[in-house]
């Protein structure tokens, strides 16, 4: 059978299916999310002397626009072959890659940053479209006979895959997209990745919070936050080792150490003797940790080992801390602190977070109602059509309103694991693991960021935030998994 | 492909994940918006530009319906700093009319203040002048951040009677503390001084509101929801003074160039007619932006030697010399320590201890009414003695004395009257403990303390307590709380204002002293007092004093048999009751009563308008 009439033949068989098999609750959850969207959109950029919310010289208008634009592409996307995503992943990833690297010399620059291409009066943001590209890219590797998460060779091309990108973004200086890749981690721990990687990744961020958070007042002659960390690693190692070896004798004899040093150095700090306590501890730590590792060879427990690894890494990222963060950029370094309490600048970076805060604080219980937010409308908070949005419902529809989107994209999400999870192949789950992924990641920041839980990074809010370059990578990253999962009985198993 | 199961349990790890994440973001959205509630404080804060509308302050007029003080609008110039954004510094200051130096002043002093915010608007300059005024006005778009507000500024029509009406101050930090009620906000007026501090609560009406509803670059966008939580300012209530301010001008114009006090009193309703204190001063340099400059002048002694700001009239202590007389033979009569026939002699002064208190040349022995008639010393003292000195009658001196200071007290004095003005003083009247201590117990009698018989010595009265007696006796044994106020719009008058208050003396002595007064103008010490057509009764006060000359005092009332007026006058260093207490008294109640002054009488109006006793003070002692 030649490929010709195999495409035809397959072609005739799909079709009829597709629009049948499509899956028609998550079309309505989308269709459901946009609608809410430019409602909110019309809500944040309503004046008070204003005009309708079809006028297409208002945000509103232009994003009813972008949604008919959207479902076009959508339709679109539904009539072609579901076998031309895998075909074509590869080109179209390389396709991307240029793009974004041309875009850093072609776009004007923005705010410092330069990710928007302009054809005429539309601007459009590649890197919203890259996702998508490295999405299919890197369920095309998966896909691949026989790949396996087994050799450092591999890790390192599926990694590649979205970090490239990702560092070409960071190039134009768009440090939020370029973060959004890196939630493709999830799909690489669904595809067999350790979980420890993710622990640690945890692990990390906490020790960074502590350290940051706790860095002013100082205990035995270090900061408050490095004293916690060193108390916690030394905690969880005398559990660890205690648990692992199952030695109770072992966890006394850590805890004893560990104790007895601590108390020593309180009771010689009430007598105003201080030792450089930071360095012993340090090399308390490295000691026990070594003496685990030790007892790992020599008894054969291997769990023992991970435990001092662990201690050891722990120890060294806490060391590092310090050193890597003056590496940020500065406002980078604001925003973090900023977000963790720690630098309260109300008319710095602070003053959009809590600008944010008191608009969807001020929304109560049911929200002050469509349109007579006086936060939002007033322009109290920045970028509210935009990274904000999610303020606009909190003040005009309160909790009802904020609970009620969260749990919409908490359905969207499940759902599109799920359907993920229904895949026959490796290229389809994978792809669709990399949209739950992306849309976690936009969830999670973009809301964490609007009430004060994560560092302020500008990412859109899926299918809320105004822009048709955002709206329509998030549609096309939506549609192709639905026309894969329309097209999935056609796959022999 | 073949599935591997034990990777797809990882899914419960994703969902979870972002199951815990949604959870944790409810959790955080539950306390942001249902449990806390200062978001909502911080909204409004944010969005609502409230607007203060000032009421008028309530008008003052005359009793007569003279309108005496009124409103003229004024302009602050108002600004939230964090709103100012570049800002052509020496425009501005042109249009201001200030220079650089006074605009770096005005903004760091501003920025010390403890009410400060980058975010509030704040007061940048008070008072702008009409023309200054339409000047920035028409500026005002180029200086973004700056607005304007109308304020009021009081004005008098005539410049009279500083003292009794007070004046009005931006409220300092203690009276926003101390303010029970919560009415008052930084920026606010309220009374200083008289009429306008008593009757602040009447006086400043109610302050609206106005709600507008503005973004984040501070540009107004409307009324917050067409107004309907605005609430519109109620103006003050109008004061109807029960002064008669042509009386008070013409009273000061009489007190020109002498330190003291002139009140005068309606006898029937307690009614102040004029309150005169001298030196006084122009009320409106109480006005305006000169107002703390020229407060702290009118206080600076080298400037203002004569400290026009302190009342004589209601805390001036005055030793109240013969004055005092009639209030001895009331209380003589009144506990039959003489009747009106007693009589005492008098040559030339009351010997006791080997001493003399000298009297003057007139006929003698005297009864009550003689006594008053030509102010005998000696009669007064021997009553006194009589009295205090009298075992039969009280156990001891110190229980005589009591009775004595009890009459007294009754009579008005040695209390604050509670006249509606502030800070009324109560003068000094002493009591038995007072000479007790100052004595011992036991060791003093009459002839020790004999000078207060005379109202020399301890005693001290404001000349309003003079002025009240004076009321009492014209009003043959009663008297209401003197008081500026006549009326308060739409409102009644304070409780107890207008109580009448009835000293234990019978109303028969009373008319035997007002007989002596009566005698002693027909044909006594205040015999300038005697005006034809007009029955006036009075009584002389010569005061010695640490100060210089004597101190020149009368009390008179008149018509004697329905008196309309009745009047003290109190004239430091004037040397006798005669040489200015008589004349101005006796032109008070002329022009009171006839509005005008007989011609042969004009050479009096004239000798005491270009009279001066400054040059009889001594300084510094």
């Amino acid at each position: 059978m030649s490929e010709n009439s195999l495409r035809r033949r397959s072609r005739a068989n799909a079709e009829p299916g597709a629009f049948r098999s499509l899956d028609w609750f998550t079309i309505g959850l989308y269709l459901l999310l946009v609608t809410a969207g430019v409602v909110s959109i019309y809500a944040a950029s309503y004046d008070f002397d204003h005009a309708s919310i079809w006028s297409f010289s208002e945000f509103s208008g232009k994003q009813i626009c972008w949604i008919g634009l959207s479902l076009l592409i959508g339709a679109a996307i539904m009539l072609t072959d579901y076998r031309m995503y895998e075909t074509y992943a590869y080109p179209f990833y390389a396709f991307m890659l240029i793009v974004l690297v041309v875009t850093i010399f072609v776009a004007p620059d923005i705010k410092g940053s330069h990710s928007w291409l302009r054809f005429g009066p539309v601007s459009v943001q590649p890197a919203e479209f890259a996702k998508c590209a490295a999405a299919l890219a890197l369920a095309k590797l998966f896909n691949t006979y026989n790949f396996k998460l087994n050799s450092p060779s591999n890790y390192l091309k599926a990694i590649a895959i979205f970090l490239v990108p990702s560092f070409i973004i960071i190039c134009q200086n768009e440090t939020g997209s370029a973060l959004t890749f890196f939630a493709l981690f999830f799909v690489l721990y669904r595809e067999g990745m350790s979980g420890i990687v993710l622990l640690a990744a945890v692990i990390a961020v906490a020790i960074f919070v502590v350290i940051m958070k706790y860095a002013e007042n100082s205990v035995l002659a270090m900061a408050q936050g490095e004293f916690i960390v060193y108390m916690l690693i030394m905690l969880v190692m005398v559990f660890m080792a205690g648990l692992f070896a199952k030695s109770v004798k072992l966890m006394r004899l850590l805890f004893l150490g560990f104790g007895g040093l601590v108390a020593v150095a309180f009771i010689l700090g009430a007598f105003e003797i201080v030792l450089p306590w930071k360095w012993i501890f340090m090399a308390a730590i490295i000691i026990a940790a070594l003496y685990l590792v030790i007892l790992s060879f020599r008894d054969h427990i291997r769990k023992l080992m991970v435990c001092g690894i662990f201690a050891l890494g722990s120890l060294i990222f806490a060391f590092s801390v310090n050193t890597l963060f003056p590496l940020l950029q500065p406002h980078q370094q604001n925003r973090i602190l900023v977000s963790l309490g720690i630098t309260a600048d109300p008319r710095g970076q602070g003053y959009n977070v809590n600008q944010s805060l008191i608009a969807i604080g001020s929304g109560g219980v049911t929200g002050k109602g469509f349109l007579n937010g006086t936060q939002t409308k007033l322009k109290y908070v920045p970028e509210q059509h935009t990274d904000f949005i999610f303020c606009t419902i909190g003040e005009e529809h309160g909790y009802v309103g904020t609970s009620a989107v969260l749990l919409l994209f908490l359905l969207l999400i499940l759902r599109i694991i799920s359907i993920a999870e229904r895949q026959p192949t490796a290229f389809s789950r994978v792809y669709g693991y990399s949209v739950a992924s992306i849309f976690i990641f936009h969830l999670c920041i973009n809301v964490g960021m609007v009430i004060g839980l994560c560092p302020v990074i500008g990412i859109p809010l899926p299918f809320f935030s105004y822009g048709g370059s955002s709206l329509w990578g998030f549609t096309i990253l939506l549609f192709i998994l639905l026309r894969l999962d329309a097209a999935r009985k056609l796959i022999r198993r | 492909m073949r599935k591997d199961y034990n990777l797809e349990k990882r899914r419960y790890v994703i969902a979870g994940f972002i199951l815990v994440i949604v959870v944790i973001y409810l959790v955080r959205l539950f306390s942001l918006q249902v449990v806390d509630d200062k978001y909502k404080y911080f909204a409004d804060n944010n969005a609502f530009l409230r607007k203060t509308q000032y009421p008028g302050r309530g008008l003052m007029y005359d009793r007569n319906g003279e309108l005496v003080v009124y409103n003229q609008p004024a302009y602050d110039v108002m600004m939230i700093p964090r709103d100012v954004k570049g800002l052509d510094t020496l425009d501005f200051c042109r249009t201001l009319g200030i220079d650089v130096e006074e605009f770096n002043r005005r903004m760091s002093e501003m920025k010390s203040s403890p009410n400060y915010s980058s975010y509030a608007p704040q007061r940048f300059m008070t008072h702008l002048t009409a023309q200054d005024y339409g000047r920035l006005q028409e500026k005002l778009y180029r200086y973004p951040g700056f607005y304007t507000q109308k304020r009021i500024l009081r004005q008098y029509n005539y410049l009279a009677a500083a003292n009794v009406l007070g004046n009005i101050r931006e409220v300092n930090r203690r009276d926003i503390e101390n303010d029970a009620e919560g009415y008052y906000a930084s920026g606010d007026y309220t009374g200083d001084l008289g009429v306008e501090r008593s009757y602040e609560r009447y006086l400043r009406g109610e302050k609206g509101e106005e709600i507008l509803m503005r973004d984040a670059y501070g540009r107004v966008q409307g009324r917050y929801e067409n107004g309907a939580f605005d609430r519109a300012p109620v103006a003050g209530r109008d004061l109807k003074l029960s002064l008669d301010i042509r009386l008070q001008q013409y009273a000061e114009s009489l007190m020109v160039n002498k330190i003291g006090a002139v009140v005068a009193i309606e006898p029937k309703t307690g009614e102040i007619l004029c309150m005169v204190s001298s030196p006084t001063y122009d009320p409106t340099l109480l006005v305006g932006r000169e107002r703390g400059k020229n407060y702290l002048a009118l206080q600076d002694r080298k400037k203002n030697p004569y400290l026009p700001l302190f009342d004589r009239a209601l805390n001036g202590a005055y030793p109240p010399g013969s004055t005092f007389k009639p209030t001895q033979g009331l209380i003589f009569l009144e506990e039959g320590v003489i009747t009106p026939s007693t009589a005492y002699p008098c040559y030339a002064g009351y010997p006791y201890g080997g001493r003399k208190l000298k009297c003057h040349a007139h006929s003698s022995p005297r009864e009550v009414k003689g006594a008053l008639q030509t102010s005998c010393n000696a009669f007064f003292c021997y009553g006194f003695r009589n009295m205090i000195d009298s075992r039969s009658r009280y156990a001891s001196a110190a229980e005589a004395f009591e009775v004595w200071k009890n009459y007294i007290v009754q009579l008005g004095y040695g209390y604050p009257l509670g006249v509606d003005l502030p800070h009324e003083g109560r003068g000094f009247i002493p009591n038995a403990k007072y000479y007790d201590k100052y004595y011992g117990q036991g060791r003093w009698s009459a002839n020790t303390v004999i000078s207060v018989s005379i109202g020399q010595g301890e005693v001290l009265a404001t000349p309003l307590q003079i002025a009240n007696f004076c009321a009492t006796v014209a009003n043959r044994g009663y008297f209401i709380t003197p008081h500026v106020v006549k009326e308060i719009q739409d409102t009644v008058m304070p409780a107890g204002l207008l109580d009448v208050r009835k000293p234990d003396i019978d109303s028969r002595w009373f008319e035997a002293v007002a007989e002596g007064m009566r005698m002693a103008v027909t044909g006594g010490t205040c015999t300038k007092a005697n005006i034809p057509d007009i029955e006036v009764a009075g009584k002389t006060g010569t005061a010695q004093n640490p100060h210089g000359k004597d101190h020149s005092a009368f009390i008179g009332f008149a018509p004697y048999d329905d008196p309309k007026i009745a009047v003290a006058v109190y004239v430091e260093n004037g040397i006798w009751g005669a040489t200015y207490g008589v004349p101005i008294g006796a032109l008070v109640i002329e022009k009171y009563l006839t509005d005008s002054i007989r011609t042969e009488r004009k050479y009096l109006e004239e000798t005491m308008l270009n009279s001066s006793t400054l040059q009889n003070r001594v300084v510094g002692k």
